[in-house]
């Protein structure tokens, strides 16, 4: 081992050298991997295979993680890799939101392979630093920091430096060393999560990227199913990355022209028609907090209800007046829509940075509907503060929000009280009890050590500790999978119950997001409807997860005859777009049909993966009852005269006389079948089996019949 | 009685398009309107009254979130 002092003053625990290689069509063909434990540092080749079946991204991410665990390999096994790539379309500047880094690992929540992603400059900086994809395998024996230099061709194991974890902190040291000037951090990114992360089973990854004109680290968020906690467990601090030069021409791409002709037109749509639509430049996703209360659909006091009186409070309106920035803001260069807000010199008023002025990115639509309304909160303040922590600390906003809210409705039940929480008086509303939570996850003590194992493992302390009612905790306990729910009520909408069961990794929105074509525009009544909207969406867009792309510019904005077209809701002339900049950039030739059959290859693998892991069939996309309908008298009586109406007009059932628990059993004996009946709809689609395992003919059909995969599903066929 | 999204909706005399959406709480700012399969533009909404048995379709264009 040469252990020797590099320029930051940490100890070298290896360094490696490569050639810098070069880019060509949009990938280097080549992937790094490390091996933390024993310090292996190596180059693979990208194979045909690979590209033509797993084109890159979260495809790349589960074909490599594939190789490296067994059935058995538990997510704190050192086998366990954490992937991180781009893309072949990832790091263009032309087209907006081409700069998304998709992270795979076996996650502490599901067991599973789970597949998150980040904005921020990491991606497309490690594939101008020569990779398509990073490899990280193995335990280190103490805290390290790898750090890649993408123009001298060096990569380093270090030792770490001992302090800071939380990456407000963190990534800003790290930015600050690694960076020979000022104009030069510009050019760092740093991977890194936080001190709960090491508590906890729902750590995320922050990815930072350095913003020039408000001369400090910005953080965009790998945030779902625990990758965090992988992160830390590995022992790995940070993963810092420098790359200087970034050009418009950097993948070499087989077509420049198209690449700049279709991206001038999305920016020119952007630029004509954000301010009518959607208004992502002006707030970002928080735009639609108000509308999802409108229709009944924001998570509020644990998913019971749709809508509160006092969403006003945390309407975008109000996060308006809190970002501070007047200009557009994107997590990568050429995004032109912009969404990335944050609130700065905000005063902490709680936990071990109170008193400091900070910069907090969002809020997201996600953290104030959880962190706000599901939880009883609609102070504004307290949502920006638990925003800024769920961050610093590592730990993904949507898993701590939903799973407070359970414990809220726990408390609220009987199931928890004082002396369960420690204390902690863990009402609907309570601020205080919140951050005190949260600031114990940090710290991995008292009931925040509890409640950050995620709500399937408390459901199981729940029962056994304090003998709670399984079958309440289930009803009750959103989360599928091990996963928790991400923000959005589905219990009125059959079709996003399917958005949210009939996944693969679990309960968020990013595989289908159908609640308005079916609940308000009844686009899709029947339950083949139902199940070609759960094969398209999903599919369609688990192809950004391959590319390096995000979802944002594919519909939060449309074109100004969108309307006219026959299939408004999939916004056809922006999937022809990303048909056009994929061939560009690659110089193939795919058409939309093949964009899907490339998502459907990497989809059922995806699948495949689950039921090798023990998981994935059926029985695993079942819904707990709070998704479907009400659990409770209070909320029955809450849509009352909806759900009355409903069961005259689809059960010929009378409610006359009838109490509410009875009509609640009819009612969830109706919607738990109608769940089963777009079960069975949705596998067929898909070509599964009625157990949910993909069929030999399917994966012939799109090409997908390796032989590892037919071994795996004949077992269970 | 006409039709909204395909399911039946009470019917008022002089019930504009402007009227409906705000009664249904439709507030989502991408929405198409269409009556008898003819599309409204917005500045048309107050002027557009519908007629008994009317197919009217609101169409909110989200299909993400
Ligand atoms: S739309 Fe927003 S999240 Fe997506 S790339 Fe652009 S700035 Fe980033």
């Amino acid at each position: 081992m040469d252990l020797k002092n590099d320029q930051a003053g940490h100890k070298f625990l290896k360094e490696y050298n490569y050639d810098l290689g070069d880019l060509d069509r949009g990938y280097t063909n080549r992937t790094l991997y490390i091996n933390v434990g024993t310090h292996e540092i190596k180059e693979k080749p990208v194979t045909p295979l690979m590209k033509d079946k797993f084109i890159g991204g979260k495809g790349f991410g589960l074909y490599y993680l594939w190789q490296a665990v067994t059935e058995k390999t538990k997510w704190n096994d050192p086998e366990n890799e954490i992937i991180i790539s781009s893309g072949p379309v990832g790091g263009i500047t032309q087209y907006p939101g081409s700069g998304k880094s998709l992270v795979v690992t076996l996650s502490p929540l599901t067991n599973m392979p789970i597949d998150s992603n980040a904005g921020g400059h990491f991606g497309p900086f490690l594939k101008f630093a020569g990779f398509d994809a990073l490899e990280l395998q193995g335990k280190a024996d103490q805290d390290v920091i790898i750090v890649i230099n993408g123009n001298k061709g060096t990569i380093t194991i270090e030792e770490a430096p001992a302090g800071a974890v939380d990456t407000h902190i963190l990534g800003e040291q790290l930015t600050e060393k690694y960076a020979e000037n000022e104009e030069d951090k510009r050019n760092i990114a740093v991977i890194s999560t936080g001190s709960a992360a090491e508590h906890t089973n729902i750590g995320l990854l922050n990815f930072t990227f350095y913003d020039v004109r408000r001369k400090g680290i910005r953080l965009k968020q790998a945030g779902r199913g625990g990758i965090g906690t992988v992160f830390r467990d590995k022992r790995i601090k940070a993963v810092v990355i420098k790359f200087a030069g970034v050009k418009g021409n950097q993948n070499h791409p087989a077509d420049q022209l198209t690449l700049n002709k279709t991206g001038i037109k999305l920016h020119k749509e952007i630029h004509d028609l954000d301010n009518v639509q959607n208004k992502m430049r002006k707030i970002g996703t928080a735009n639609i907090i108000e509308v999802m209360d409108k229709y009944d659909l924001l998570p509020t006091h644990n998913y019971k209800f749709g809508a509160h009186k006092n969403t006003f409070k945390i309407s975008s309106e109000v996060f308006i007046s809190k970002v501070t920035q007047n200009y557009p803001d994107g997590c990568w260069h050429g995004c032109s829509m912009a969404c990335a807000k944050a609130a700065d010199h905000f005063e902490l008023k709680t936990g071990p940075y109170k008193g400091q002025k900070v910069t907090i990115d969002g809020p997201e639509y996600e953290n104030a509907a959880g962190l706000g309304s599901n939880c009883g909160i609609f102070d504004p303040d307290a949502i920006l503060e638990l925003n800024f922590y769920c961050d610093t600390y590592g730990i993904d906003t949507i898993s701590y929000a939903t799973l407070t809210a359970f414990v809220m409705e726990c408390y609220e039940n009987g199931i928890l009280n004082k002396e369960r929480t420690g204390g902690l008086e863990l009402n609907f509303g309570n601020i205080e009890a919140n951050f005190e939570l949260i600031h114990q996850m940090a710290k991995g003590v008292g009931f925040g050590k509890i409640a950050g194992m995620g709500i399937r493992k408390m459901k199981a302390y729940f029962e056994k500790e304090f003998g709670a009612d399984p079958k309440f905790l289930f009803d009750i306990g959103m989360e599928q999978k091990g996963l928790e729910f991400s923000e959005y009520l589905p219990k009125e909408s059959l079709a996003q119950q399917g958005g949210y069961g009939l996944t693969n990794k679990g309960p968020q929105h990013d595989e289908a997001w159908l609640i308005f074509m079916d609940m308000v525009n009844n686009q899709i009544p029947t339950f083949e409807d139902k199940a070609e909207a759960l094969h398209y969406y999903p599919m369609f867009r688990t192809w950004f997860g391959l590319n390096g792309l995000c979802k944002l510019p594919w519909n939060d904005i449309a074109p100004a005859n969108n309307k006219f077209t026959d299939e408004p809701a999939k916004i056809p002339e922006h999937v022809q777009n990303y048909v056009d900049i994929f061939n560009a950039v690659t110089g193939k030739t795919i058409d939309k049909h093949e964009l899907i059959r490339q998502s459907e290859r990497v989809y059922n693998f995806q699948r495949i993966f689950n039921i090798r892991m023990g998981y994935g069939k059926r029985v695993h996309d079942k819904l707990p009852y709070r998704a479907m309908g009400p659990v409770t008298v209070e909320e029955y009586l809450s849509r009352q005269e909806r759900y009355d109406q409903q069961l005259a007009e689809f059960l010929g059932y009378d409610t006359t006389g009838k109490s509410a628990e009875e009509k609640i059993k009819v009612m969830r004996e109706y919607r738990e079948s109608q769940y089963e009946k777009l079960t069975d709809a949705v596998y067929k689609r898909r070509g599964w089996t009625m157990d949910g395992v993909p069929m030999v003919e399917k994966l012939r059909e799109i090409e997908m019949d390796l032989p590892e995969l037919i071994e795996v599903v004949k077992k269970h066929v | 009685m006409f039709k909204l999204n395909n399911r039946d909706c009470e019917w008022q005399v002089g019930l504009t398009v402007k009227e409906l959406l705000e009664l249904k709480n439709y507030t989502y700012p991408r929405i198409v309107v269409l009556v008898n399969a003819e599309v409204i533009p917005e500045e048309n909404y107050a002027s557009t009254i519908i007629f008994d048995g009317d197919n009217v379709e609101a169409i909110h264009l989200m299909a993400g979130g």
